[in-house]
């Protein structure tokens, strides 16, 4: 045996075992999924968990816990991407308390939806739907948004004109969110707070892929602060599904979460520095294509007949 | 369903008890360690199972786990998307069977005492909830083949090797997803297509160490567990950002 296969035998060896989702798995699959999420985290300001959940569950963690363990672990990478955008000034904390006061009502509602849907016994087959349905939305609205700028950068350099809101603007609760140069109704970000809070609690996602859209197309933020913001969000409403999961369900596993978030931080640096040097109007439209491929193969499983089409629940006892 | 199983352990007893002239038990068996400590590191483990009989004969080895009750689904295309329709419970399920044998089963013992002693994945008892449904084989055998494709049932049967005609030995492959509990390995002595002699010993899987302690306390103390998750959280996001920061 030369060293290299005995380098690649010890890689392959070192498997850890998680206590709380109790199966054994490589450390440096965990550490590789986690970097491969932090890149995209880096590169587009999105936790990613959209990916690494799926992801986690193929490689045999189960699903419960998977949800769960991913939330403690958005809190983590949050928390050290908001503090990097704050150092640059670009939280709007004022934004984002708003959308963090509709977020909590929404996470509540969305936790007694996710309960009701599975005592139902079709929680997987809503949360696929739901998937498929948000991200193919979300991917080639923004894929369209971003050819269209691209023409336009092409013809002439004038930066894009900040949406028009004419349908809002009759809401009341009217306030000054200087950061994000908006005077716009608070019911506005208070919407979309409460509505991805319901997401995210029934996907098990921070839902940055569905709060940065929508900061962008239907608030229209000034985009410095659209991540820093959304960041900030998030780590209080994921904050608060882990401590729930945990205290109910039992899921979280801490020691998972740590190694993802290792992985994580340093793939958001490596996304970070590779994000500088690429446009943002070229970097959206990657991120629409990563998320129309998501929403492709979701919607395939959902489709194709499955290879098995039986699956073992046990009953009551387990988790 | 209950009787089967008394029945069961009523011949064992017996046959403990059938000394033979020599005054001799016919079967000694035992495990090199009776605790599997599922560990950080728990990668599965491999169990040696040992022992010595009176005279030339065959083992039969048949390790079970605790039982469960499982709920088998099935897929059926509604509206051209897949979707989990009917269900079928199982009860007493064991979580864990392993097999090990000196020589193929078709060769040592006849289908009833095959049947009876629960050896060969096809004769492992699972009590259906609803005995007359009419798919009760298919999903049945669709819950062997999840069984076995997590590698909880073993494919095929782990070979028994003799040393001489008295002294054999097999390794018992336990993989790193058994759930914990008390495990019960049953050693069979065959002779002419007859089960003469059996001895069973116990095999305890169970948590140890830091996992096991993490495992504990987010049970015993879920709230606090849950804030001290989102802690370390929080902790962890603050040093990668110190760890990162551009200066």
């Amino acid at each position: 045996m030369t060293w290299a296969t005995a380098i690649l035998d010890w890689f392959l060896g070192l498997q850890i075992y998680l206590p709380i989702a109790e199966v054994a798995l490589n450390v440096f699959l965990l550490l590789g999924l986690g970097a491969g999420v932090g890149i995209l985290s880096g590169l587009f300001g999105v936790g990613g968990g959209f990916l690494l959940t799926p992801l986690l569950i193929f490689v045999g963690v189960p699903p419960a816990v998977a949800v769960a363990t991913q939330s403690n672990q958005v809190v983590a990478s949050s928390v050290s991407g908001v503090l990097a955008h704050w150092s640059r000034g670009n939280v709007d904390i004022k934004m984002g308390s708003v959308m963090l006061g509709g977020g909590m009502l929404g996470a509540s509602v969305g936790v007694g939806l996710f309960t009701l849907l599975r005592s139902l016994g079709q929680i997987d087959l809503v949360i696929a739907i739901a998937y498929v349905i948000t991200l193919s939305g979300i991917g080639i609205m923004m894929a369209v948004e971003s050819i269209r700028a691209l023409r336009r950068s092409r013809r002439s350099m004038a930066p894009a004109k900040l949406h028009q809101h004419n349908w809002a603007q009759g809401l009341p609760l009217k306030m000054r969110f200087r950061k994000s140069r908006l005077y716009i109704s608070a019911l506005l970000p208070g919407g979309i707070g409460f509505i991805v809070g319901i997401m995210s609690a029934i996907m098990g996602v921070g839902g940055a892929f569905l709060l940065v859209p929508a900061m962008i197309y239907l608030l229209g933020m000034a985009t410095g602060v659209v991540i820093g913001t959304s960041l900030f969000q998030i780590i209080f409403v994921q904050a608060w599904v882990t401590f729930w999961q945990a205290n109910t369900n039992q899921t979280v596993d801490v020691l998972l979460a740590l190694i993802l978030t290792i992985g994580g931080v340093v793939g958001a640096q490596i996304g970070g520095r590779l994000g500088g040097k690429l446009p943002a109007e070229q970097l959206r439209f990657l991120m629409a294509i990563v998320i129309l491929v998501t929403a492709g193969v979701l919607l395939y499983e959902l489709v194709a007949r499955p290879s098995e089409l039986f699956s073992i629940v046990i009953a009551g006892g387990g988790h | 369903m209950i009787a089967p199983r008394l029945l069961q352990v009523a011949a064992l007893i017996v046959l403990a008890m059938m000394r033979p002239a020599s005054a001799q038990a016919p079967l000694i068996a035992d495990l090199d360690d009776h605790l599997i400590a599922i560990t950080t590191g728990f990668a599965g483990a491999d169990v040696l199972l040992f022992g010595t009989t009176d005279g030339p004969g065959d083992v039969i080895v048949v390790v079970k786990g605790p039982v469960a009750d499982i709920e088998v689904m099935r897929k059926e295309r509604v509206g051209g998307i897949w979707i989990n329709r009917k269900g079928l419970g199982f009860q007493n399920v064991p979580a864990v069977y392993i097999l090990a044998s000196s020589k193929p089963l078709d060769d040592l013992l006849p289908v009833d005492q095959r049947a009876f002693y629960q050896m060969g994945i096809e004769n492992v008892r699972m009590v259906p909830v609803s005995p007359d449904d009419s798919d009760l084989k298919t999903f049945s055998e669709a819950l062997i083949r999840a069984k076995q494709k997590s590698g909880l049932f073993s494919d095929q049967p782990a070979r028994i090797l003799f040393i001489g005609d008295r002294l054999f030995r097999v390794n018992l492959r336990v993989p790193s997803t058994v759930p914990t509990g008390t495990y019960l390995a049953e050693v069979y002595l065959v002779r002419d297509q007859k089960v003469v002699g059996a001895q069973t010993t116990p095999l305890v899987i169970s948590k140890i160490g830091f996992g096991a302690d993490i495992y504990d306390f987010a049970h015993r103390h879920s709230a606090t567990y849950g804030v001290i998750a989102v802690l370390v959280a929080l902790l962890a996001g603050w040093m990668a950002h110190l760890a990162f920061r551009r200066r």
